[in-house]
C-alpha cells in the first residue's frame, strides 16, 4: 500500500519530465485546478454540510485580486504574491459573506451565497475603473512553460489535501461532521456552530481564492462571465464533488478527472451540444450513485465489513 | 406645475407602470416555483429551462402553424404539465427517496435536467436569437393625464398588458384550484404534512407529480407570454430561474398571493433601479432584496409561508 | 446549596403560554424528577434551561450565574448537559465518534477526547457498539448514546429527557443502574420520565407540572398522593 503511494506520487511528479505535450499538460493542469476547487467545496459542503451554490464568489475574487494587483498594483504584485493575496482576499470576503449567510440554514444558505456571488459578478461587470468591466483583464504570461504551472497547481492541490486531512482528524473535523449531521445536537454538545461553520468556510474560501488566482495566472485572461459564472464554476464544483463523492478524501479528485475527461471527449467528439451528454451523465450518476463514485464504493466496502456507513473522519 | 416637474412625474409613473406590468409576468414565473418549493421542498434549478421549452413550443407553433402565442398557451400548458410530471415521476421522486449524505442531490439532478434541456435546444435550434413577428409586438396604448395645465402622457405596451391580464387570471385560477377543489386541498395537505396526508389517504406521490406538472405548466405559460415581447435562445433559462427564486422567497414558499406580490416587487425593483440608479446593476437589486428578505423576513413579505 | 434555580420563568409562543411562572431549585447532588401529562411543558423547560429558547420573563441561575439567554453551547461549557427525548444521533458517525465530538467540549486533543469517549461509552455500557454507525443503532442504544454523549462533556448537571421511553424491561433496569452510577459520580440530575415506577424509585424529589405551571412539589410519595396530580393525569372526571 505504501509502496503504491510512493510510486503514485513519483509518477505525478515526473509527468512533466516524461511529456512536454502541452495538450496533455493543459488537461492535467485543469484537472488539478478542479481538484483544488472540489476539495475546498467539499470541506464546507461535504464535511460541514453547508452547501454553497456560490463558490464562484471566492474563485472570482481570488482571480480579480491577483489580476488587479499584478496589472495595476503599485508596485505590481508578482504572480506568487498574487496567489497568496487572492486567497487572502477571498478569505476576507468569506468572513463577510459568512456573517450574512450563516444566519440561514440549508437551501436558504445555499441560495443566499449564490445571490451574493451574482452581485459580485455584476460589480465586476460594472465597476470599470477597477476591473475593466466586461472586457476583463489580460496579462502577460509570467512563466512560459506549462510544466511550471503544473507544479504550482500540484503544490496547491497537495497543500489543500494535507490541510483538509489534518483538519478532519482534529477537533475541527469532528465539529464539522457533527454540524452536518445535526446542528441542534451539535449546539447542545458545546459546539459553537456559527463559529465552526465560519472556520470551514474560511479555509474553503482561501483555497478557492488561490485557485482563482492560479487560473488568472495560467490563462492570462479573466472576465466576469467566466470567473463568476454560476454554471461553469459554482454549480460545476458541486457536480465535480458529488460525482466523485462528497465527504470523501478522494472524491473531488475522481470527480475532477471524470469532469475534464468526459467534457473533453464530448467536446471533441460532438462539438456543439456536447453538454447534453454531460447532463445525461450527471442524471445517471445521481440516480445510480447517490453518494458519488467514491462514496458508493466506500458504502459497499462498509457493508462487506459491516462497519460504519460512510463519511466518518477515517474513511478514505 | 412646471414642465420639469411634470416630466419627472411622467417618468416615475411610466417606470412604475412598466415595473408592475413586468411584475405580472414575473408572478407567473414565480407561481410555478413557489408551488414546487412549497409542496415538495424541491429546489428546481431547471425552472428557467422549462420556461425555455415553453417558449420554443410557442415559437414553432407560430412559425410552422401560425398559431398566435396567446393561443399556444393551450398547447404549452398541457405539454409542460406532462413533461414536469414525468420528470418528477421518473427522475426526481426516485432520487429523493435515496438516503444520501447531502439532501442537495435532488438539486443537482435538476441542474442535469436543465443542462440536457438547454443543450438539446442548442443542438436542434442552434444558438441563434429568435423572435416571433406578431403584429402587436410593439403596439402601445396611451393615456394622457392633464393635471395643472401640463400633459402627462403614459404608454402601456399591449402585449405586456395582455401578459399581465393572463398572468392574473392564471394566478387566480391556481388560487381557487388550491383552495376550493379536492385535488387542490390534497396538494395543500401534502405540503403541510406529507405523512399525515398519506395517513388520511392522500396519494402523496401522485400529488407531487401533479404539483411538479402544474409548476412546469405555469412557467411554460409564462414563457409563451414572454415570446411576443422578448427574444428566445437556448440559454435563456438560467437568469429566469434566479428570478423565480427571488420571487418565491419574497412571497413566501407556497404562498400564491405572495408570489404575485413578489413578482410585482421584483418588477418594480428592476425598473426603478435601472432608471434611477444604474442600468448595469439592474439585476443586483433583486439579489440584494432577496438576501435581505431571507434574513429579516424569512417567511416572505406577507409573513406567512404555505398555500 | 442550589445548583440550578428557576425564578418565575414564563415562556409564551405567540399567544400560547408554554411555561408559566415556573419557580424551583435543584440542590447539588440531588435527583429531581419532572412529571406531568403530555404537552404539559416539560421539554420546554429543558429547552429553556439549556438555551434553545429564551424565557419571555424570569431568570435561570446555574452555579449562581444567569444562564437564560445564553446559547446552548455556552451553557454546555458551563457544565450543563442534556439528552433529547427525540434522539439526535450524528447518524453517519460511529458511536465512538459521536461521543468524541462531545468530549472535545473539554479538550482540544484528539487522543484525550478518544480516551474520554472510551471511558464514557464504557460507563454507559456500550463498549460493544462503539464502531457501529449511530444511525444503525436500535432505539435502546440510541437512548444510551444520548447519555454517553452528554456524560462526555463532563457535566455537573445532567438533564435527562425520557431516556426510558420505549425500552424493554431489561433495558429499563440497566438504565436505572446507569443513572444511579452517574449520580454516584457526583452529577446532579434533573429527569423527565413517564414511567412511574422508574421516577418514583430514583428521584429524591418530584415536581409535577400541568399546562406549564407547577401543581405539586415534594417527595415522590407526597406528589403521587396529591389530588391535583391525580386529576391532571386521570382527568377531573375521575374525581
Amino acid at each position: 500500500m505504501k509502496a503504491a503511494r510512493i510510486l503514485g506520487a513519483a509518477a505525478v511528479l515526473l509527468i512533466p519530465v516524461a511529456t512536454q505535450n502541452p495538450y496533455v499538460l493543459h488537461m492535467l493542469i485543469m484537472v488539478l485546478m478542479w481538484v483544488v476547487l472540489g476539495q475546498s467545496w467539499n470541506l464546507l459542503g461535504g464535511y460541514t454540510g453547508q452547501v454553497s451554490f456560490g463558490h464562484a464568489a471566492f474563485f472570482g475574487i481570488g482571480a480579480y485580486t491577483a489580476g488587479i494587483l499584478i496589472k495595476g498594483g503599485a508596485p505590481p504584485a508578482t504572480a506568487w504574491a498574487g496567489l497568496l493575496l487572492g486567497g487572502l482576499t477571498a478569505t476576507i470576503a468569506a468572513a463577510v459573506i459568512g456573517w450574512i449567510c450563516f444566519r440561514l440554514r440549508g437551501p436558504y444558505f445555499a441560495l443566499s451565497v449564490l445571490a451574493l456571488a451574482e452581485v459580485l459578478r455584476l460589480v465586476a461587470v460594472n465597476w470599470k475603473q477597477l476591473t475593466n468591466g466586461a472586457e476583463g483583464i489580460l496579462l502577460i504570461p509570467a512563466f512560459n512553460t506549462k510544466a511550471y504551472y503544473y507544479y504550482i497547481v500540484l503544490a496547491i492541490a497537495a497543500l489543500n489535501f494535507v490541510v483538509i486531512r489534518f483538519v478532519m482528524r482534529s477537533k475541527l473535523g469532528y465539529y464539522f461532521l457533527a454540524i452536518r449531521e445535526d446542528q441542534d445536537a451539535a449546539e447542545s454538545l458545546g459546539i459553537d456552530t456559527t463559529k465552526y461553520k465560519l472556520y470551514s468556510l474560511l479555509i474553503s474560501a482561501f483555497f478557492t481564492g488561490m485557485a482563482g488566482a492560479f487560473y488568472l495566472n495560467y490563462m492570462n485572461f479573466i472576465d466576469p462571465g467566466i470567473v463568476f459564472s454560476i454554471h461553469d464554476v459554482s454549480i460545476m464544483v458541486i457536480l465535480v464533488t458529488m460525482l466523485g463523492g462528497v465527504a470523501t478524501y478522494w472524491g473531488p479528485a475522481v470527480g475532477a478527472v471524470l469532469y475534464i475527461l468526459v467534457s473533453e471527449i464530448f467536446r471533441v467528439w460532438l462539438k456543439s451540444g456536447h453538454l447534453v451528454f454531460f447532463g445525461i451523465l450527471i442524471i445517471v450518476l445521481i440516480v445510480f450513485f447517490p453518494n458519488g463514485i467514491v462514496g458508493t464504493w466506500n458504502e459497499r466496502a462498509a457493508k462487506r465489513s459491516r462497519r460504519r456507513v460512510a463519511a466518518g473522519p477515517e474513511t478514505t | 406645475m412646471s414642465p420639469q416637474v411634470a416630466g419627472q412625474i411622467e417618468l416615475l409613473l411610466q417606470v412604475l407602470i412598466s415595473g408592475v406590468l413586468l411584475g405580472g409576468l414575473y408572478a407567473l414565473l414565480g407561481l410555478g416555483m413557489s408551488l414546487i418549493m412549497g409542496v415538495m421542498k424541491i429546489i428546481n434549478l431547471a425552472h428557467g429551462e422549462l420556461m425555455m421549452v415553453g417558449m420554443y413550443i410557442t415559437f414553432w407553433a407560430f412559425t410552422l402553424l401560425r398559431v398566435d402565442p396567446y393561443v399556444s398557451i393551450l398547447l404549452v400548458f398541457p405539454a409542460l404539465f406532462l413533461l414536469g410530471a414525468l420528470l418528477q415521476k421518473y427522475l426526481i421522486a426516485p432520487v429523493m427517496e435515496v438516503d444520501s449524505i447531502l439532501p442537495e442531490n435532488q438539486v443537482l439532478l435538476t441542474v442535469g435536467i436543465g443542462m440536457v434541456l438547454s443543450n438539446l435546444a442548442l443542438l436542434f435550434f442552434s444558438a441563434n436569437y429568435r423572435s416571433v413577428p406578431v403584429s402587436y409586438a410593439n403596439k402601445t396604448m396611451y393615456w394622457d393625464l392633464k393635471p395643472g395645465g401640463q400633459t402627462i402622457s403614459l404608454s402601456f405596451s399591449v402585449p405586456m398588458l395582455v401578459a399581465f391580464g393572463i398572468a392574473l387570471v392564471l394566478g387566480s385560477a391556481l388560487f381557487l384550484f388550491l383552495g376550493r377543489t379536492d385535488l387542490g386541498r390534497m396538494i395543500r395537505a401534502t405540503a403541510q404534512d406529507k405523512r399525515a396526508a398519506a395517513l388520511m389517504g392522500v396519494n402523496t406521490k401522485r400529488m407531487t407529480y401533479v404539483t411538479f406538472g402544474l409548476g412546469s405548466a405555469l412557467v411554460g405559460a409564462a414563457g409563451a407570454l414572454l415570446v411576443p415581447v422578448y427574444y428566445l435562445f437556448p440559454q435563456i433559462g438560467g437568469p429566469f430561474t434566479l428570478k423565480a427564486f427571488i420571487i418565491t422567497v419574497l412571497g413566501g414558499m407556497g404562498n400564491i398571493p405572495g408570489a404575485v406580490l413578489g413578482g410585482v416587487v421584483l418588477g418594480l425593483a428592476e425598473s426603478l433601479g435601472s432608471v434611477y440608479i444604474s442600468l448595469g446593476y439592474k439585476d443586483a437589486f433583486g439579489f440584494i432584496i432577496f438576501v435581505l428578505v431571507l434574513i429579516f423576513l424569512p417567511k416572505g413579505l406577507l409573513g406567512k409561508g404555505r398555500a | 446549596m442550589s445548583l440550578l434555580e428557576l425564578k418565575d420563568v414564563t415562556k409564551r409562543f405567540g399567544g400560547l403560554q408554554a411555561v408559566g411562572h415556573m419557580t424551583f431549585s435543584l440542590n447539588k447532588g440531588e435527583i429531581l424528577g419532572l412529571i406531568g401529562p403530555n404537552g404539559a411543558g416539560k421539554t420546554t423547560i429543558f429547552n429553556l434551561i439549556n438555551g434553545y429558547v429564551t424565557p419571555t420573563s424570569g431568570g435561570i441561575l446555574f452555579k449562581d450565574e444567569r444562564i437564560d439567554g445564553l446559547k446552548p453551547h455556552v451553557v454546555c461549557h458551563r457544565g450543563l448537559a442534556r439528552t433529547f427525548q427525540v434522539v439526535k444521533p450524528l447518524a453517519r458517525l460511529t458511536v465512538l465518534e459521536n461521543v468524541m465530538a462531545s468530549a472535545f467540549c473539554r479538550t482540544n486533543n484528539r487522543e484525550t477526547a478518544r480516551e474520554m469517549a472510551l471511558e464514557a461509552t464504557a460507563f454507559s455500557e456500550m463498549e460493544s457498539w462503539r464502531d457501529r454507525s449511530a444511525g444503525s443503532l436500535p432505539l435502546g442504544m440510541r437512548k444510551r448514546l444520548e447519555m454517553a454523549r452528554a456524560l462526555a462533556t463532563k457535566p455537573d448537571l445532567l438533564l435527562l429527557d425520557e431516556n426510558f421511553a420505549g425500552l424493554n424491561p431489561a433495558e429499563v433496569e440497566k438504565t436505572i443502574e446507569i443513572v444511579k452510577k452517574i449520580h454516584g459520580s457526583d452529577v446532579t440530575i434533573l429527569i423527565i420520565e413517564h414511567i412511574m415506577r422508574v421516577i418514583m424509585s430514583i428521584s429524591h424529589r418530584l415536581i409535577c407540572i400541568n399546562y406549564g405551571e407547577k401543581i405539586a412539589e415534594g417527595t415522590p410519595r407526597e406528589v403521587a398522593d396529591n389530588q391535583q396530580v391525580i386529576d391532571a393525569y386521570l382527568g377531573v372526571a375521575h374525581a
